[in-house]
C-alpha cells in the first residue's frame, strides 16, 4: 500500500471521525482517500477552503469530542500554526500530518525534512509542545497513526506525523493491527450540556498574568509526564560501534544500508533513529552513543536536527553533519563516504 | 406579585464587562431569549472569537468555544459536522467576520453549513480601542481614519447581508438594528427565525445586526442610537436580502 493512503486507512481505523484539509502535493492521496472512505463510514471529509480552516474545522471538532485529523505539506503546516497554538492553548488533543517537501517558501515538491524546527521548537506562537512521530517506513505510518490518536487523547495535546514525500509515495505490505478501543471519554468536550452538568468553555484567552503563567506551568508539568512515557528510538548496530549515524524518517533507511556496507568494509558502524522528535529521546541517544568516538548527522535540511543530538551528547563527542536539501535525497553511497572520512579519522 | 420580566435562564446572572451604553448586552439578551423558549441550552454550543464579545462564554450558559480571530465559521463547522443534532452559533463582529474571517464566512455561507451566525455590526474595531472596521462609513473618524475614512485610499465598506445573498448555501441574510424597542424586536424575530432553519436543516442563517460602540465612537450611549438611525441605517439599510422559506412559500 502506498504511505498516505495506509496512514488514512489507519487514521479510519483509530477512530478518527473528522477529516479536514485542502489539496497539496505530495499528501494529497491523504484527502483522497478521506473523501473515498469516510462518508461510506458514516463519518465527515471536507474539503476547507485553505490550511487555516481546516485546522480551525479541527478545532471545532476536537472541542466537540470526537477524533479530527487534519493533512498538508510544508507550505499548508505554515498556514495552520496559529489554530496549532491555539489547539494546543485550548488543551485539545488532534493529529496532524506533515508530509513535508522542499522549502522554504513554495520550494519544491520533492521530499524533504526541513519542517523538523517548526514541529519541535516554533508550531506557532506561545509556549507550546506538540507530540511528533517520525515514521520511516509504511508500517510506521499505520502504527504511528493510531498512537499520535491515542497519545494525543491521553495528554490532551496535538500531535503530528512528521512523514516525507518519500514515505508517502512508497509502496510496501502492511498489517492493520486489532483496535480494540478508539474513542476516549472527554468529560471536558463542549458538545451541549443537556441540562446534566456545568456548561464546558473550550478557551486559550487568560487576561489575568498569574492565571496564564499557572496553566503554562500546569501544561509544562504535563509535558515533564510526556517526556518521561513517550520518547521512543531505535538503536542498530550501537554497542561497539566507532561511529554512528543519527538520522530519522526515510533517511534512516539510507542510512541504515549505509552502515551495512560500511560493517562490510571493517568500519564499526552504528545508527540511531529517533522515532519520537518531540519528546526528543535524549536519553537513549547518550547511552547508546556512549562508547563512540563520532556521530554522523544526516538529514533531508541543512542540519536541524544537529543541536538537539549535541545536546543529547552534551557535546562529549565530535558531531558532524551530512545533508541534502531542497528535496534532493541522498544516497547510500553519500553517506557511506561521510562515514568512510569520519572512520579513516580516527 | 407576577413576575413580567426576567432574565433569560441561559444568560448567566453576572456582570458583563461592556461599557456603558454598549448594545453587545441586548444582542446576548435576545439570544438567550430565544435559546429558552426553543429549549435548547443543553443542545446549543456558542462560538465566540476575538473582539469585544470575546469572552461571551463567561456569559451564555451553555457550551462555548473561543475562537481565532475570523476564524468562528470554520470552528462551527467542526462542532457541526462532528454533533449534526446539536444547535451551533457565532457570534462575531465586523472587523472579525468582514474583514480577517472573510474566507471563513464566504465559505461556509456558501457551503450551506446549517449553523447561525449573529453579525455584531458596530461598523468599528472596538476590543483594540476603535480602529476602522471593513464597515466603517465613509467619513467616519477612527483611530485610523484620523480624517475621516476617505474611500480613495482606505476603499468602501463591505455590505456582508447583501453579497452572502447572492450565494446559494445562505437560508437567511437579514439586516437588523437595535436602537428601538420595534428593531429589538424584530432582531429577535431574526434570531428565532435562524435557529429555526437550523432547527429544519434549512443551512446557513445570517443575522446582521446594527450595534453601537459609544466608548470608540466618542458618543454617549443615546447619542450612539441617535447614529445608528442617522448614519448606520441609511449607510447599510435593514431588511430580509434572502429568505428561503418566503421563496419556498411562494412557489
Ligand atoms: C490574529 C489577530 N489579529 C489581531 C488581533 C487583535 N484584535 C483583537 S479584537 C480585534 C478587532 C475586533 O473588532 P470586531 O470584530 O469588529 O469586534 P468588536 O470588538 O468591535 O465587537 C482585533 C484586530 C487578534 N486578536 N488576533
Ligand atoms: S469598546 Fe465598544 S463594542 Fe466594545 S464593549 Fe465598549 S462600547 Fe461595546
Ligand atoms: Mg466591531
Amino acid at each position: 500500500m502506498k504511505g498516505n493512503e495506509a496512514l488514512a486507512e489507519a487514521a479510519i481505523r483509530a477512530g478518527c471521525r473528522c477529516y479536514f484539509g485542502y489539496p497539496i502535493t505530495p499528501q494529497t492521496e491523504i484527502a483522497a482517500y478521506m473523501a473515498k472512505r469516510m462518508p461510506k463510514e458514516g463519518r465527515v471529509f471536507l474539503q476547507a477552503e485553505s490550511e487555516i480552516a481546516a485546522i480551525n474545522m479541527v478545532l471545532g471538532a476536537a472541542s466537540a469530542g470526537v477524533r479530527a485529523m487534519t493533512s498538508s505539506s510544508s507550505p499548508g503546516i505554515s498556514l495552520k500554526s496559529e489554530g496549532v497554538s491555539y489547539i494546543a492553548g485550548s488543551d485539545l488533543p488532534c493529529v496532524i500530518i506533515n508530509v513535508q517537501r522542499g522549502g522554504p517558501g513554495l520550494g519544491g515538491i520533492q521530499p524533504s525534512q526541513s519542517d523538523y524546527w517548526q514541529a519541535t521548537k516554533a508550531l506557532g506562537h506561545g509556549d507550546f509542545q506538540l507530540l511528533v512521530y517520525a515514521p520511516s517506513s509504511v508500517q510506521e505510518m499505520v502504527d504511528m497513526v493510531i498512537k499520535a490518536f491515542d497519545n494525543a487523547d491521553k495528554y490532551r495535546m496535538p500531535a503530528m506525523i512528521l512523514a516525507d514525500g518519500l514515505l508517502g509515495q512508497m509502496m510496501e505490505p502492511v498489517s492493520f493491527p486489532e483496535i480494540q478501543n478508539n474513542q476516549t471519554y472527554k468529560p471536558w468536550a463542549t458538545n451541549g450540556h443537556g441540562n446534566k452538568r456545568p456548561h464546558n468553555i473550550i478557551n486559550s484567552l487568560f487576561l489575568q498574568a498569574d492565571q496564564l503563567e499557572k496553566l503554562n506551568f500546569e501544561r509544562f508539568k504535563r509535558y515533564e509526564i510526556v517526556k518521561e512515557e513517550c520518547p521512543e528510538a531505535e538503536t542498530y548496530m550501537t554497542e561497539d560501534a566507532d561511529i554512528i549515524v543519527a538520522a530519522y524518517g526515510a533517511v534512516a533507511r539510507i542510512a541504515k544500508s549505509a552502515v551495512h556496507r560500511a560493517r562490510e568494509m571493517g568500519i564499526k558502524a552504528g545508527l540511531v533513529r529517533p522515532i519520537t522528535l518531540w519528546p526528543f529521546p535524549s536519553e537513549i541517544i547518550k547511552k547508546s552513543t556512549e562508547n563512540a568516538k563520532s556521530i554522523l548527522v544526516t538529514e533531508m535540511s541543512m542540519g536541524q536536527m544537529v543541536d538537539d543530538i549535541k545536546l543529547a551528547v552534551e557535546c562529549k563527542i565530535p558531531v558532524h553533519f551530512y545533508g541534502r536539501t531542497g528535496g534532493v535525497v541522498p544516497t547510500p553511497d553519500e553517506v557511506l563516504n561521510e562515514i568512510k572520512k569520519l572512520g579513516g579519522a580516527q | 406579585m407576577a413576575v413580567v420580566f426576567e432574565k433569560p435562564k441561559s444568560l448567566i446572572d453576572t456582570a458583563m464587562h461592556y461599557c456603558p451604553g454598549c448594545t453587545h448586552g441586548i444582542i446576548h439578551r435576545l439570544i438567550c431569549e430565544v435559546i429558552d423558549e426553543m429549549g435548547i441550552e443543553g443542545d446549543t454550543i456558542g462560538v465566540c472569537p476575538v473582539g469585544c464579545s470575546v469572552m461571551a462564554y463567561d456569559y451564555f450558559a451553555c457550551d462555548m468555544i473561543e475562537a481565532p480571530h475570523g476564524r468562528a465559521p470554520a470552528v462551527a463547522t467542526g462542532v457541526k459536522r462532528a454533533l449534526p443534532d446539536k444547535y451551533v452559533f457565532t457570534y462575531q463582529g465586523d472587523g472579525d467576520l468582514a474583514a480577517i474571517g472573510t474566507a471563513e464566512t464566504v465559505h461556509s455561507a456558501t457551503r450551506g453549513e446549517n449553523i447561525v451566525v449573529i453579525f455584531v455590526n458596530n461598523t468599528i474595531y472596538g476590543m483594540t480601542g476603535g480602529q476602522m472596521a471593513p464597515t466603517t462609513i465613509p467619513g467616519q473618524i477612527t483611530q485610523t481614519t484620523p480624517y475621516g475614512r476617505d474611500t480613495k485610499t482606505a476603499g468602501f465598506p463591505v455590505k456582508i447581508c447583501e453579497m452572502l445573498s447572492a450565494l446559494d448555501g445562505v437560508a437567511l441574510a437579514q439586516r437588523t438594528s437595535v436602537d428601538s424597542v420595534p428593531h429589538i424586536r424584530e432582531t429577535k424575530n431574526a434570531i428565532r427565525k435562524a435557529f429555526d432553519n437550523q432547527k429544519n436543516n434549512r443551512g446557513f442563517s445570517i443575522v446582521e445586526i446594527l450595534s453601537t460602540c459609544p466608548t470608540n465612537w466618542g458618543l454617549t450611549p443615546v447619542e450612539s442610537m441617535e447614529r445608528l438611525r442617522t448614519e448606520c441605517i441609511p449607510y447599510f439599510p435593514l431588511g430580509v436580502y434572502k429568505d428561503i422559506t418566503e421563496t419556498e412559500e411562494k412557489k
